[in-house]
């Protein structure tokens, strides 16, 4: 895949479809991309976050490990940016996040991502829009298992 | 040592002084026939008559006997020059052999010095005594007494004729010398005060500035420079003060002298023409004796500046000489001794009473008294500052006890030779130093005690020889050097191999093995020396290909090919296809060179890879040129820096109008080197298209094809079936590049290298190419735990009867710290291992254990026996 045709595929991301092309190319360019193997760890839960990853193609699983075993508590596909509450809040990874099948990702360092945030505002109300829409389905989940349990 | 200057010089040069002193002499006669032939020349020859003359039995006609006397007069000039070459020559390597031995002297006394001693004075003191404070004695030294005897000879004759002339006349001349040799000893010794003064700030000075160097982050951190710098000034404020009042009082003695000088010829005036008017004395006498009072003048001069610079130089020595002698020095003979036999040593440890005090004044250990079996594991343990680390160094013997003493088996421990202790025994510290040498000579150096084989043939044979020759005259150590200084039976083992091997077992004790192995990867090794070791690396290369062409591992390195554009490699690195031996093919700036551009004249290549980089400039520039200047990225990722930027931005303006082919020289020689740096599956420029791919290739293939003999050996080209010198190890195993963006392709390919390596038997070998990595001044390209293990290693090394090990471990993190504890205990079961423990609970492992407070050992016993409710050990305990 050259610059471009990740410029394409960025563009296509909702995340960054109000950035111009320049900023983009710049984005890609300075990012790792960084192919997977099925089953190999983008991160593990508890390591210090210092990169976000958007997914350029193919799935991962969010994993998290509970005293009853680790379960997948979501799946992120093309174009969904993974890892940023790590390096918003400077915590630990909240999960494990793994390559289903083959996956590619671009690696946007701590760095290279806050500077994206400052300079353009749009990106920061994308973010929160998808971190409200996370905090949304969690609320979902709860309930679920909060009925299921009292049943 | 001898104190005073010029005992040093006798005891160690009267030989060659009187020598010196005779060769002088006989120089003498040959200097005054010099002086007397020319006018033999003019009386005799020129002028002369009566000719024929007789000369040896031989009659000279008027111009032959000319030329006969010229001869001898070129004679006297070609012996005389003879002469002095040959004293100059004399007296200079004599006064260069007294300044190596004094030097080897006080270097020698640092060694012996006693440990406490090191807390008064400074590296910044030290230093330049020995070297640049001695320098002028050994200039000095040459000529001390030679050249004093000389002068004085010269006025002694002088003054003889004087008063052969007329008694009145000599005493005249010399009536004021008395006045001379009382006046100017005594103006002389203000300025030797301040000579003191001197030596003294300046040595200060060099102290300050030693101390700034090693505090800087301090200096910085709290920005401290500007009260230095005024510190500083003060000192330099202090030294010129001194400088300038001795180069006064030094003046006005000159001065004096010069004015005494000129006083004199008033006495001749008065007194001589007195005399002659009255007649009791010719003229031409008096004008002789002006003549003579003349030739006098000079020598004396000389002689006064040889009484200042002497005075100049005794100062100085003895100032250096009294700081080598502080108390309690070690005997040379208990530092050197080799006893003929060195047995283990065994027994009991028995110290009794013993003290130690420091300036006369505070016990840092009151009394202490205890024994165990030298074999038995022993924990010392005690708060900071209880003195516990102090107990620790009086048992290695690094201190000595100011009264009472330890024995082992009976034997004084202070009377043992540093033989005995030094290799029985083994001490490592909180703080292990690490000298700048490779990390092998660093963990071997507790078993190079002496020279044990010699190595090397005939020819360096001789040449030792001759240097240890050399050596001894000057009294300093004949030992060679070059020699093979490593006791393998003091390890334990056979040979090279066993060696190697135990090596390789204790620094997996100490948790450095695989660190050692790392840097092992990174090292080189010269294929001619070790061919085995070079097939063995090939064979490793081919092995890994296998395992890489594995499902799990595939393409996770992509391999060199002669015949493929490598996609992770640059375009210099493809274009090269080698290693560059030395600088002319730097990778860097291959661009530039001047071959190169042949080779890309030669394939067409110039316009299109200039093409190129134009395209890799607007890139950069659309990319990176609203960044500040500065900007982390520049340095990251772009290929040009930010201050380059506006240049390449110029540049792309004028090759708009007029086209790349209209550049100048230079703006095309800076677009040339974009496309250079750039890896395709890095970049992703797209740029580099698979027809311009192709087209490098055969660029690549005629580089190799032509290169000219004498560039040849800038590069090793990558070949299969090669070892590649010019790469490390681990380049030449993975014959590859890593490729880019795949999920932690480095750690896996790491994992299955080391995987590869061990299964050919190959481990041992890199760790031992690890063993030559430098290690750089003090250490500094270790981190602070590496330092420390190779400290602890180094004991290990020797098997020491008794292991003393002082807070060795405190720097390390707990589960290093946890792992090298329990190594250590397995290691030395069977022998003695005394360790103060900064965490006191650690002492359970331990059958003994010595509580130390305020300098008392309070408690000795086993771990439950001394922790009673209420007692120190419990206290302790408590605190953790």
């Amino acid at each position: 895949m050259s610059l471009n045709e990740e410029v394409d595929v960025l563009r296509a991301i909702p995340l960054f479809s109000k950035i111009e092309p320049a900023k983009l190319k710049l984005l890609a360019f300075t990012s790792e991309r960084i192919t997977y193997e099925s089953g190999q760890a983008l991160f593990k839960q508890g390591d210090m976050g210092d990169a976000a990853y958007i997914i350029m193609d193919g799935e991962a699983a969010v994993l998290i490990d509970t005293a009853q075993g680790r379960i997948q508590v979501a799946k992120f596909k093309r174009g969904d940016i993974v890892g940023e509450i790590a390096i918003l809040c400077d915590m630990p990874r909240t999960a494990t996040v793994e390559a289903v099948g083959k996956l590619t990702t671009l690696r946007i360092s701590k760095e290279l991502f806050f500077r994206l945030v400052t300079e353009f505002p749009q990106m920061a109300i994308q973010i929160m829009r998808e971190l409200a829409h996370r905090v949304e389905r969690m609320n979902i989940q709860l309930r679920e298992m909060v009925n299921k349990s009292r049943n | 040592m001898e104190t005073n200057l010029f005992r040093f010089i006798f005891r160690h040069s009267y030989r060659q002084q009187i020598y010196l002193l005779i060769i002088t002499g006989i120089s003498f006669p040959f200097l005054y026939y010099s002086y007397d032939l020319p006018k033999m020349i003019v009386n005799q020859a020129i002028n002369g008559k009566d000719f024929p003359k007789n000369f040896f039995g031989l009659s000279f006609d008027q111009i032959p006997y000319l030329f006969l006397l010229c001869g001898l007069f070129l004679l006297l000039v070609c012996i005389n020059g003879g002469f002095k070459f040959y004293i100059n020559v004399y007296q200079g390597r004599m006064g260069e052999r007294m300044l190596r031995r004094l030097r080897y002297e006080l270097y020698a006394r640092i060694l012996r010095f006693p440990l406490p001693h090191f807390k008064k004075v400074s590296q910044g003191e030290l230093i330049p005594m020995i070297t640049a404070e001695v320098e002028p004695i050994g200039g000095f030294i040459g000529e001390a007494i030679n050249g004093s005897v000389f002068q004085a000879g010269q006025l002694i004759t002088v003054i003889i004729f004087l008063f052969v002339q007329d008694w009145k006349l000599g005493l005249a001349a010399t009536a004021l010398y008395p006045f001379q040799g009382w006046i100017i000893p005594r103006l002389q010794k203000r300025v030797n005060q301040l000579g003191k003064e001197r030596v003294r700030t300046v040595r200060k000075l060099s102290e300050r500035i030693g101390e700034s160097v090693s505090g800087i982050h301090e200096v910085h951190a709290h920005n401290a420079a500007r009260i230095k710098l005024a510190e500083f000034s003060d000192r330099l404020n202090t030294i010129f003060g001194i400088r300038f009042e001795i180069y006064n009082r030094k003046f006005f003695v000159k001065f004096l002298n010069n004015f005494i000088n000129q006083l004199t010829p008033f006495f001749f005036f008065s007194i001589g023409g007195y005399l002659v008017i009255i007649g009791d004395m010719s003229a031409g006498a008096l004008l002789a004796a002006l003549v003579a009072y003349k030739d006098m003048s000079a020598p004396w001069r000389e002689l006064l500046n040889y009484y200042q610079q002497k005075e100049d130089i005794r100062i100085k020595y003895e100032q250096v000489v009294e700081q080598f002698m502080p108390q309690g020095m070690m005997e040379e003979k208990q530092q050197l001794e080799e006893p003929e036999t060195i047995e283990p040593l065994s027994g009991q440890l028995v110290a009794s009473n013993v003290s130690l005090t420091e300036d006369g004044k505070v016990a840092v250990i009151d009394s202490a008294s205890f024994s165990f079996p030298l074999t038995e594991h022993v924990a010392i343990v005690g708060p900071s500052g209880s003195g516990k680390d102090a107990l620790a160094m009086l048992i290695a013997r690094l201190l000595m006890p100011t009264s009472g003493q330890i024995t082992v088996d009976g034997r004084d421990l202070t009377a043992l030779p540093e033989a005995i202790i030094g290799r029985r025994f083994a001490y490592v510290g909180g703080n292990a130093y690490v000298f700048s040498a490779s990390l092998g000579e660093n963990l071997l150096m507790g078993i190079m005690h002496r020279p044990i084989r010699s190595v090397g043939g005939e020819s360096e044979e001789r040449l030792r020889r001759k240097l240890s020759a050399e050596a001894e005259i000057t009294g300093n150590s004949t030992d060679d050097i070059n020699a093979d200084w490593i006791d393998y039976q003091a390890a334990g083992v056979g040979d090279h191999r066993g060696l190697i091997r135990r090596v390789t077992e204790v620094l997996h004790r100490v948790d450095l093995e695989d660190d050692v192995y790392q840097l092992g990867l990174r090292g080189t090794i010269d294929p001619s020396h070790q061919p085995e070791m070079a097939t063995q690396v090939l064979a490793a290369r081919s092995a890994l290909r296998v395992r890489l062409a594995d499902d799990a591992y595939r393409g996770l390195v992509e391999p060199f090919d002669v015949a493929a554009f490598n996609q992770n490699a640059t375009v210099a690195e493809n274009l090269l296809f080698g290693t560059p031996v030395g600088d002319v093919f730097d990778i860097d700036r291959l661009a530039e060179n001047a071959y190169v551009r042949e080779v890309l004249d030669k394939t067409g290549l110039t316009e299109d890879l200039i093409g190129i980089g134009r395209e890799v400039a607007k890139t950069m520039v659309e990319l990176f040129a609203d960044l500040p200047p500065g900007h982390e990225f520049f340095a990251q990722y772009s290929f040009i820096s930010s201050d380059d930027l506006p240049d390449f931005q110029a540049i792309l303006a004028r090759a708009e109008r007029a086209g790349v082919a209209g550049l100048n020289p230079a703006d095309r020689q800076r677009l040339l080197t974009l496309p250079f740096k750039l890896s395709l599956a890095r970049h992703r420029l797209g740029l580099i298209d698979a027809a311009m791919q192709a087209r490098l290739l055969e660029a690549r293939r005629a580089f190799a094809q032509d290169i000219p003999e004498d560039l040849r050996r800038n590069v090793e080209f990558f070949d299969p079936n090669q070892y590649n010198s010019a790469s490390t190890l681990q380049d030449n195993i993975l014959f590859g590049k890593l490729a880019y963006g795949q999920a932690q392709a480095g750690q896996r390919v790491g994992e299955l290298v080391a995987e590869v390596v061990r299964s050919l038997g190959l481990r041992e070998a890199v760790v031992e190419v690890g063993l030559s990595y430098q290690v750089g001044v003090a250490g500094a390209r270790l981190s602070a735990a590496q330092r420390q293990k190779i400290g602890i290693a180094r004991c290990l090394l020797r098997r020491p009867d008794a292991l003393i090990v002082n807070e060795a471990t405190a720097l390390l993190d707990s589960a290093t710290q946890t792992r090298i504890f329990d190594n250590l205990m397995a290691e030395q079961a069977g022998r003695g291992l005394i360790w103060v423990l900064h965490r006191a609970g650690q002492a359970k492992s331990f059958p003994r254990v010595l509580v130390v407070s305020e300098g008392r050992v309070v408690q000795q016993g086993t771990f439950d026996e001394v922790n009673r409710d209420g007692s120190a050990m419990a206290g302790l305990l408590a605190k953790e």
